[in-house]
């Protein structure tokens, strides 16, 4: 396929402009003279045009199209501006555009700029306080359809909450173990380096249990089932919602309350608690372990000491935050879900958004326990 | 352009095999579409019309057997000469397959941009021209797919396919889900798209009015492979079960009494 390029010479005969386009007339090779042909039929408006075709080695739509754009543009004397010389196919392809060439609109419609801003932030604040609301109206109803299941236990549907406990809670055990044994590790040693300036390294077990029991057992359960399982929950949610099938669940007489969030719920309430206290072990055993390695602090001893130094307290601490962390991951994920509209687009931005105020109410929420034990002298 | 109705075969498929996991779908399939044809693949469902659709486009990679096309076997092929290929076909899917964060006119502009280089003026021409070829009105340019119905979708669709003036283009039930006056109508929209283009088509349809208004041949698809393959008449005459049901039906006889009216 050697075809010359396009290209097009104008001439005049007997007052009559000429156009005599040549070569390959395919998009690939016209972007180059769309500027030229555009001055030429700006400069020739009204003025009677022929264009021969007989020069014309390949034709395509976007060829026709700006031939046809060009002998529009050239007023509207149509017996005498005409084409000449092509082949039956080409004057078909020429009638065919002809009628297609209203430009289209690309964009969007926008307003100005400085408009825009105004309206951003106006809209901003109003959809802030709109999601607040329907946050706040979707957690009342997710605990009103918590009582009615309570009442009516036959109405739990228990195989999608056992799926979800496994999905969210068992397999969530190995990468939940491996980062709170890390913490414990990397806290003894941070306490072991400090601790020994005073010598007082035997303080490494009430600074790696307090900070496990109380503090990073818990919310780093938390952190990850926010990104484990808040995500997973948003985009199963979101992709159902894309697809009607809530719709389809709600013609059916089934509540999507009932079938898809009370589920998901229960299994993060059920299984955040037993993950925390899983974690807060094996924080305590990374502890453990360094403090036994690296300052010859044995087992025994470091649990005799925690046993005797740490009140009991400090686990309870840790593990009522569970629940509610627990709550509120799920009931985002499910929430964001359901917020999801028809593109992929939005689905993204929804799961973005569920890890994010998961993430930041867990840490909000974290931070009232703390306030509050401090106040009660827990 | 068009130029004489060469009989040369512009996708063959020989002996194909396709299958997921121990479940074969097509077994020793064979298939000729010669070029400026519309060829039309009809089928009971599960029969793997779309499979089908699928393996030549180079979606579903076949288990044995091999697919030319423009007379390159596509799986065989370097990468550069697959994008070659994939600059000359357009493809429809069955939900219109729109990118669902670029407007109408900006999912019709992405190939030309891509593949073309193509920016700015002539580029939303190419795509205004595309749009209103289809039938879709201009403002719907400006519009993202979510606030299409069902049948603009698919316009739109064919535009973003028609955006490169392929060669070929492949329609999975172009006609499915729309009202019969707007089925009627992409009939007719794409007998007079190949007829100005050039175009061949390979329509996976279950739409036996169109099978009778737009296709020169017809394949069916049964038994895993290729039972029948030729003009609608000569399909309509094999002795087949299948083939005798489906086009001896109350539907069928109401399209082929549509057809002779």
């Amino acid at each position: 396929m050697t075809n010359p390029a396009a290209t097009f010479d104008i001439d005049v005969q007997e007052g009559v402009l000429q156009l005599f386009p040549k070569g390959d007339w395919r998009a690939k090779a016209l972007n180059r003279i769309d500027d030229r042909l555009r001055d030429f039929a700006d400069d020739s408006v009204g003025r009677d045009l022929v264009i021969d075709l007989s020069g014309v080695e390949r034709l395509d739509t976007t060829g026709a199209m700006m031939l046809q754009r060009t002998l529009n543009a050239c007023g509207s004397r149509t017996e005498v501006s005409r084409y000449v010389g092509g082949t039956s196919a080409q004057y078909a392809l020429l009638t065919q555009i002809s009628d297609h060439l209203a430009p289209c609109f690309v964009e969007p419609v926008r307003a100005n700029a400085a408009l825009l801003m105004l309206e951003r932030l106006g809209r901003g604040t109003i959809d802030a306080l709109k999601a607040a609301q329907s946050l706040y109206s979707f957690i009342g109803h997710t605990l009103i359809a918590t009582a009615r299941v309570i009442v009516n236990p036959r109405r739990i549907r228990w195989t999608s909450t056992f799926h979800h406990m496994e999905e969210a809670g068992l397999d969530a055990v190995p990468i939940i173990a491996l980062m709170t044994f890390l913490i414990g590790a990397v806290v003894a040693f941070m306490g072991a380096k400090i601790l020994k300036l005073f010598n007082a390294e035997i303080f490494t077990v009430e600074l790696v249990g307090i900070s496990v029991l109380r503090e990073l057992g818990v919310l780093l359960t938390a952190i990850l089932i926010a990104g484990r399982s808040g995500s997973a929950f948003t985009a199963q949610i979101g992709s159902m919602n894309i697809r009607e099938e809530i719709d389809a669940l709600r013609v059916l007489g089934l509540d999507p309350m009932e079938v898809l969030v009370l589920p998901r719920v229960f299994a993060l309430v059920l299984m955040v608690p037993i993950l925390a206290f899983m974690a807060a072990m094996i924080g305590l055993a990374g502890g453990l372990i360094v403090a036994w390695l690296t300052m010859d602090i044995p087992p025994a001893l470091f649990l005799a000491r925690g046993n005797e130094a740490i009140h009991i307290n400090n686990f309870w601490a840790g593990m009522i935050k569970a629940p509610f962390f627990a709550f509120v991951i799920a009931v985002i994920g499910c929430y964001q879900g359901m917020q999801v509209e028809g593109s992929a687009e939005s689905l993204g931005q929804r799961t973005t958004l569920s890890v994010v105020q998961a993430l930041f109410l867990v840490i909000v929420i974290d931070a009232f326990f703390a306030m509050f034990y401090l106040e009660i002298d827990f | 352009m068009t130029g004489p109705q060469s009989s040369r075969s512009i996708i063959g498929v020989r002996n194909l095999r396709t299958q997921f996991s121990d479940f074969v779908v097509h077994t020793g399939l064979d298939l000729d579409v010669i070029e400026g044809e519309i060829m039309g693949v009809v089928g009971g469902s599960g029969t793997g019309k779309s499979v089908l659709m699928r393996a030549i486009i180079g979606l579903k990679t076949p288990s044995e057997g091999n697919v030319r096309v423009f007379d390159i076997d596509f799986y065989a092929a370097n990468e550069r000469d697959k994008l070659s290929i994939e600059r000359r076909w357009g493809v429809l899917f069955q939900g219109g397959a729109l990118f669902s964060s670029l407007t109408v006119a900006q999912n019709v502009m992405a190939p030309i941009r891509e593949h073309l280089g193509i920016d700015g003026g002539l580029a939303e021409d190419m795509a205004a021209l595309k749009i209103s070829m289809v039938g879709l009105p201009p403002e719907a340019g400006s519009k993202y797919p979510a606030e299409l119905s069902g049948g603009m979708k698919k316009r739109a669709g064919l535009a973003r396919a028609l955006a490169l003036d392929p060669e070929i283009v492949f329609l999975d039930e172009p006609t499915a889900g729309l009202d019969p006056i707007g089925a009627a109508a992409f009939d007719q929209l794409i007998v007079n798209l190949k007829e100005s283009l050039g175009l061949t088509v390979f329509m996976v349809t279950h739409d036996l009015d169109t099978l009778h208004t737009a296709c020169d041949r017809v394949a069916v698809l049964a038994e895993k492979r290729v039972i029948a393959c030729g003009p609608l008449d000569e399909v309509r005459a094999t002795d087949h079960a299948w083939i005798q049901e489906y086009f001896s039906g109350p539907r069928g006889r109401a399209a082929l009494a549509a057809k002779a009216s």
